[in-house]
Formats: C-alpha cells, structure tokens, sequence
C-alpha cells in the first residue's frame, strides 16, 4: 500500500510549526500505524534528515502513551482503538493521511507529534490514589461489594490516561479522564474513605492545570479508545457536589 | 546472543560471541548515524544510547557466563553436566556472586567475588526424580 502523509513537524513547544508532506510506498497492510511511522523514519534517517518525534511504548493498547490525531480524530477513525492498535488494512491505497499531535493549551507540544501530558500525572498526584493501607489481597468474600459497583469500578478503571477525550473535546476538558479516576476508586469500599478529599483535590488540580469545562457533547466518549462512558461525569458531578454541601 | 549466550552455552560460544560483539561495537561508534542535536528532545540519540548500553550489557553477559565454568540455575555450560546431561554444580569453586568493575574502554573489567555461605541449607544438584 501506498501513502501521502501529511505530517506536523515542529522543532519544539516555541517553534511555530508547520505540516510536512511525505510519501510512503509499499507498506504491508497488517503494518500497525507506529511502525508504519517507523519506515517512514528508517528511510528519513538514510536520507540524513530528522526523523518525526512520536510517543509510545506498549504498542498493545494498554499504557496510553501513543497520542496520535489521525484525520482529525484521536487515535484515528476506528472507534475503541489506540492509534498503536490501528493497522494500516484501514486506510485505502493512496490515500492522504493527516497526523498531528494532540491540540490543547494543557497538552503543549514538546516536538513534533510528542505533547506535554504531565498535568494527569498532577491531576493523579493530587488524589487519584488510595493512601490508606488495605494489607495483603483479602477473602474473596470478606467486603461484599454489589456487582453493579464492581463491573463500573472495572470499567472506569479500563482508562489508560491517553488524553484522548481531552483532544476530542472542543473546550479541551480532562472531566472524562478525572471522572474515570474518580468513579474507579470511589465506586469501592476502600476508595470511599477518601472519596471527599480526592474529589476536591483532583478537580482543583484539573481547573489549575486550563482545562476546560464539560458542555456534555459527548466527543470524549465517542473517541475514547477504552469506551469510557460519560456516566462517570455524572457521577464526578454528583460526587464533586456531595462533597461541596458536607 | 541467541545463538551463543542461550540458556545452554561453552566456552567456544561465548568466545565467539565476545568477539563478534566487540565487532559489532566498533562498528557502531564508527557508523551509527545519529541526526538532530543534544541540548533537545532527540529520540534518535536515545535509540543510540539504549544500542550501546546492550552493546556494553551483552559483552557482559557473555564474560561472567565464560567465567562461570559451572552449571547452576539458568546458565547451562555444557562442559558441566552430570551423566544424564542436568546441570552439575561446582560449589567448591563458584559459591560466589560475581561483581564486575568497569576498568575503562578497552580494559577488561575486574571480578570481584562476594562469597556466599549456606549456613543451614546447603546447594545442591537440583533433581526431578
Ligand atoms: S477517559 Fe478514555 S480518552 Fe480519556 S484518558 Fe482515559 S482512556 Fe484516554
Ligand atoms: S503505545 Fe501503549 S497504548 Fe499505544
């Protein structure tokens, strides 16, 4: 298969940037998006010209590294996918694609394709934890805990901090993200002890940090590779007043 | 690495492959191609950084396992084997934690042995039987 990208360069966060064009032949159709970007940075480097700055790690869909705007879409067009589990049998032959970083005052771009995504690690540092010692893994039976609870706590617990919703997101809001923190700890009995404080603190920090406000267009669900679902902002609200009245 | 420093190596492999990765290694610093500059965020020159540490980590390996001309645990050295090919130990030579010195470039490095002592159990032939 045969590509034209069309790529952001950008030397780093003063740089104002600029896209570049490159051409890309006979990729394999089981080629994942990174290593795609890979053979295209192989043929850069035997060229003597600067590779394009890309992040990622796992390559499996599980650390939330990867951070890829694709076409206008985070993590490009299919829907529950990171942009490392992305192959390029997606895409047709020929076609142009356009790769950029994640756009948001919170995220600034370090180089390239490469953002600043240490304000959730600020936004987790502030209390998306549990300090309270919970001992060795107890009897399976000892804390009941409903099953209701339990699947939502999975499922919240399933976000990998990409910052995906945050790109989606028109007002560049990280309430998916802190949401998902929230409800995957709060949702437990051993996370509720501290639900008030982590509630608080996180959204502080979250506000602190520019992002913005959730007007509920659901972007963030619609693009988060994870399938979070925007229930957990209800339930941060709910949670973010209850502590706010006691 | 894969074809000498295997769970099961001798002395001609590990030899082998100490000369084949100081080959690879001259290769390297004269050749390796690194673009863009230090003082910014530069992916090419950690890719080049994480080569020569494996570089330096596989000579390493491939020495302290030429060392050990016993058998235990993971390393099989094929000269050490009981007579139906498990791993034999060498206790009275090898009870020892290897620690190697960096001496320079070019210098071999120096073994420090930190001796280790069994007070109630004692090591021995591991068996399945
Ligand atoms: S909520 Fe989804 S999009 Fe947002 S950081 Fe978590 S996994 Fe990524
Ligand atoms: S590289 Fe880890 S999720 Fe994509």
């Amino acid at each position: 298969m045969n590509f034209k990208l069309k790529i952001w360069r950008q030397k780093n966060s003063k740089d104002k940037g600029r896209f570049v064009d490159y051409t890309i032949e006979n990729v394999a159709e089981d080629t994942s998006f990174l290593e795609m970007l890979d053979i295209l940075n192989e043929k850069l480097i035997s060229n003597n010209e600067d590779p394009v700055a890309f992040d990622h790690d796992c390559r499996e869909g599980i650390c939330g590294t990867c951070s890829l705007h694709i076409d206008g879409r985070p993590h490009g067009p299919k829907p529950k996918v990171t942009a490392c589990q992305l192959f390029m049998r997606t895409f047709k032959d020929g076609e142009q694609i356009i790769i950029e970083p994640w756009r948001a005052k919170s995220f600034p771009v370090i180089r390239d394709l490469i953002t600043d995504r240490t304000a959730f690690e600020r936004i987790i540092q502030a209390g998306g934890f549990i300090s309270a010692s919970t001992g060795s893994a107890p009897d399976g039976n000892a804390i009941p805990i409903p099953k209701a609870d339990a699947e939502w706590s999975m499922d919240a617990a399933a976000c990998i901090g990409c910052g995906a919703c945050v790109a989606a997101c028109k007002n560049a809001s990280a309430m998916l993200f802190v949401s998902a923190k929230v409800a995957h700890l709060g949702k437990l009995p051993q996370g509720k002890v501290e639900a008030k404080k982590r509630v608080i603190n996180m959204i502080a920090q979250m506000d602190k940090e520019g992002f913005g406000s959730c007007t509920n267009t659901y972007a963030c669900e619609a693009e988060c590779p994870k399938g979070i679902s925007v229930a957990n902002i209800a339930y941060l609200n709910r949670e973010y007043l209850k502590a706010g009245l006691s | 690495m894969w074809d000498y420093v295997g769970m099961s190596r001798d002395e001609a492999g590990l030899k082998s492959a100490i000369t084949e990765i100081r080959a690879l290694r001259e290769d390297f610093w004269k050749n390796v191609r690194v673009l863009g500059e230090g003082e910014e965020l530069n992916q090419s020159l950690e890719k080049a950084g994480r080569v020569a540490d494996f570089l330096e980590l596989g000579e390493l390996l491939a020495s302290d396992a030429l060392n050990r001309r016993e058998s235990c645990g993971g390393h099989f050295r094929e000269e050490s084997q009981t007579e139906d090919n498990a791993a034999k130990r060498d206790d009275e030579n090898f009870s020892y934690v290897s620690a190697w010195e960096y001496k320079g470039e070019g210098v071999e490095p120096e073994l420090h042995k930190e001796e280790l002592t069994f007070e109630h159990c004692k090591p021995s032939q591991r068996s399945y039987k």
